[in-house]
């Protein structure tokens, strides 16, 4: 297909390799941002193309993954109402709350809609005036201009039967925690592609300079994590921190300015908790106070609504990049997609359901092909 | 915050489902683990526990292959195809892949009150037709009307028997390590067909689902070689079906991505709702565990045919990791397809 094959290329992969194998000259720790890039690194195997030198750990970046329990507790509470249509991006369905998941309370009676977009919601309001619709609006900076778009458009169009619940999150401060922890073993960044292009890279430059580590804004293709890669590489061996832009055919310094100014009129960044990771000030968006007409946390009443995160599972460490799902005793035993433990268990694109789904057998394997 | 260690957070396990999901359905972990829990403790018997699409058994001097299928599909009228031949190319095509001629099939209808007279017709006839193409006869039949809401419309269930000729055992028990793996044509097209036009997720485009009747395929495969074990990859995809035998025969697979044939818009479909085409469903594909040495006229003989001629070698079985099936990547890498727990998600980002 075009514009993705291009970036598939085995032959153009084994170049990049090769050429991360002639620079490279001591063990460095690199982490990738997003849950999308997670997920390319295991489907197409390329940690294991990559030479030992190069470690590559797992970043906060999956938005299904470090939605909060409460939040989610939250959300079913709505779902279960039999005067709600409770809309949501599909992997959210399978995400575990305190008491089972949206797909429970499907099959208990409760009105539950995978959307595409959420504008998509809209038209659910129009067309079942006699229901709540309750979009769950979650994600980072990519998501966050159409569900702000839709919580617009209701207003511009008098839809009083929609409603969000808005638990968005953001990179930057992510990254700044994980490079504040007393553990901190990243040394270069794979920066977020797809948050960059609406956001921009400026809040990234910042953080380079004050921390004085590398990052490149890295795609999602095989070729351009391997790109990547390659990138902070060099860096890293030539004792440089910079901001590097990997991803020129989506991402321009100054981000997509209209995106931006959609968030901005609807949305104000606030405090916010993260699955795993606890509290991060500054870290997400909320409504408005001009758009809490549309904040289904108080048109339903759930504020008061809180969950305790059990310490069982290591999810938290392996989402900083401190532990690889490998590290982990639970997994693929007690912990694994059907009875996930932990959130990165959890979404298609959490490191230990990624790891659990592509690459859990690997060590296995190897030891039985170098049997016969 | 992040200078203390971590009270680390971990959400209650969920193993036990008390009600049916979705999931059950899906044909992935969840619909192996109800069979297994429950269906086949309560059933047991030598036929049931192969686990086959179809259960092949002696009467008289004749061996007799037999199968059921129900079809459940929204909207009941999509790009390619329809209910009713899904409902009849379905059951001939489990036959089918024990090798079996199909000869009749039993048609159940549950009709939701206020169904559309005039669909049920075009229904009607298009399975009378798909049984004309099939060379099969539609002999015995039940009709029940539910309640507005106690149904979606319309679901069929049918039943076929078939004839296995002489000579003739297909089974994933027959699969031997240096086995050739041959896929019959492009994978996805008709999971992506019905993707298409459901609520809320329209876009435009021209993606067919490619429901047949898969028979003459397998009787020019058998005239032209040593077929150890055929199978639809109907729900759950391709990867599914691998799985299943990888399991059942206890070899491993090993599969090449670049060899997988993916139609440009189908993948594009994929591409955008974030679904892998390996676990879509297909309703008029199949994979064939074939001979070595007879491979190669095998996929002769299959593009030959209407329903084969994009046939092409896409792996072997082998004698390592028993049990697992594993995909050479197209960028060099290698990565394990595993059963999906349940059905597929549209990912986020």
């Amino acid at each position: 297909m075009k514009y993705l094959d291009e970036y598939r290329d085995g032959r153009v992969a084994k170049k990049i390799v090769d050429e991360v194998k002639r620079s490279i000259t001591r063990p460095w720790v690199l982490m990738e941002v997003c849950g999308g890039q997670t997920h390319s690194i295991v489907k197409y195997g390329l940690d294991k193309l990559l030479p030992e030198e190069v470690e590559l750990v797992h970043g906060p970046g999956c938005p299904v993954c470090v939605t909060s329990l409460e939040m989610i507790d939250r959300a079913h509470a709505i779902a279960r109402r039999s005067d709600v249509i409770f809309c949501s991006f599909g992997d959210m369905l399978r995400v575990p709350g305190s008491n089972g998941d949206l797909f429970k309370i499907k099959s208990e009676g409760g009105n539950i809609r995978v959307v595409y977009s959420p504008l998509d919601c809209l038209k659910i309001a129009r067309a079942n005036p006699e229901k709540q619709i309750v979009f769950f609006a979650i994600g980072f900076e990519t998501t966050a201009p159409a569900n702000a778009m839709s919580v617009w458009q209701a207003r511009e169009q008098a839809i009083d039967n929609f409603s969000v619940l808005v638990s968005h999150v953001l990179v930057p401060p992510a990254v700044t925690g994980i490079l504040n922890s007393p553990n901190n073993r990243v040394q270069a960044f794979l920066g977020p592609g797809h948050v960059c292009a609406i956001a921009g890279w400026a809040e990234y430059e910042l953080i380079v300079d004050r921390y004085q580590v590398p990052i490149v804004i890295t795609g999602f293709e095989p070729i351009d994590i391997l790109q990547g890669v390659l990138l902070c590489v060099r860096q890293l061996e030539q004792g440089r921190a910079e901001l590097e832009n990997g991803y020129s055919r989506c991402v321009q310094r100054e981000g997509n300015p209209s995106a931006q100014s959609m968030i901005e009129r609807v949305f104000e960044v606030v405090d916010r908790a993260w699955r795993g990771l606890g509290v991060i000030p500054q870290s997400g968006f909320g409504l408005r106070a001009e758009f809490q007409k549309y904040n289904a946390e108080r048109i339903f009443d759930v504020g008061h609504i809180h969950a305790v995160e059990p310490a069982v599972c290591m999810s938290g460490q392996i989402l900083q990049g401190l532990k690889k799902p490998l590290d982990c005793p639970a997994f693929g035993r007690q912990c694994s997609p059907e009875n996930p433990l932990g959130a990165t268990m959890v979404s298609a694109e959490g490191a230990c359901a990624a790891y659990y789904n592509y690459g859990r057998h690997l060590a296995n394997v190897e030891a039985l092909v170098e049997k016969s | 915050m992040m200078k203390k260690d971590f009270v680390l957070s971990c959400p209650v396990p969920i193993i036990d489902r008390k009600n049916i999901v979705l999931g059950h359905g899906s044909g992935g972990k969840l619909s192996a683990q109800l069979v297994r829990d429950l269906f086949l403790p309560a059933f047991d018997n030598e036929y049931l526990r192969k686990l086959d699409d179809q259960a092949v058994f002696q009467a008289g001097s004749a061996r007799l292959a037999f199968s059921t299928d129900s079809f459940v599909v929204t909207p009941l009228f999509f790009p390619g195809g329809n209910i009713g031949e899904l409902a009849v190319n379905g059951t001939v095509n489990d036959l089918a892949m024990s090798g079996a001629r199909p000869l009749f099939l039993s048609a159940a209808f549950i009709m939701e009150e206020g169904l559309a007279m005039e669909e049920l017709s075009r229904i009607v006839e298009s399975m009378s037709l798909a049984a004309q193409v099939a060379g099969v006869s539609i002999v015995t039949g039940d009709t029940k009307v539910v309640n507005k809401g106690s149904a979606d419309k319309l679901f069929i269930t049918t039943s076929g028997i078939g004839l296995v000729p002489e000579g003739v055992s297909l089974s994933a028990s027959q699969v031997r390590p240096g086995d050739h793996i041959i896929l019959s044509g492009s994978i996805a097209d008709h999971g992506m067909a019905v993707m298409s036009v459901r609520e809320g997720m329209e876009f435009e485009g021209a993606i067919l689902s490619d429901t047949a009747s898969l028979y003459p395929l397998v009787e020019a495969m058998l005239a032209a070689g040593q077929v150890h074990a055929l199978r639809d990859p109907t729900r759950g995809g391709l990867a599914t079906s691998l799985c299943e035998i990888a399991s059942s025969a206890s070899v491993g697979i090993e599969i090449d991505a670049s060899a997988v044939l993916v139609r440009e818009d189908v993948k594009g479909a994929c591409e955008i709702l974030g679904l892998d085409p390996l676990f879509v469903a297909n309703e008029g594909k199949l994979v064939a565990f074939v001979a070595p040495e007879d491979s190669a006229a095998i996929v002769k003989a299959m593009r030959r045919t209407d329903h084969g001629a994009e046939a092409r070698l896409i792996g072997k079985a082998v004698a390592k990791h028993r049990g697992m099936v594993l995909l050479n990547t197209e960028v060099g890498g290698t990565r394990v397809l595993d059963l999906p727990f349940t059905e597929q998600l549209p990912r986020i980002c």
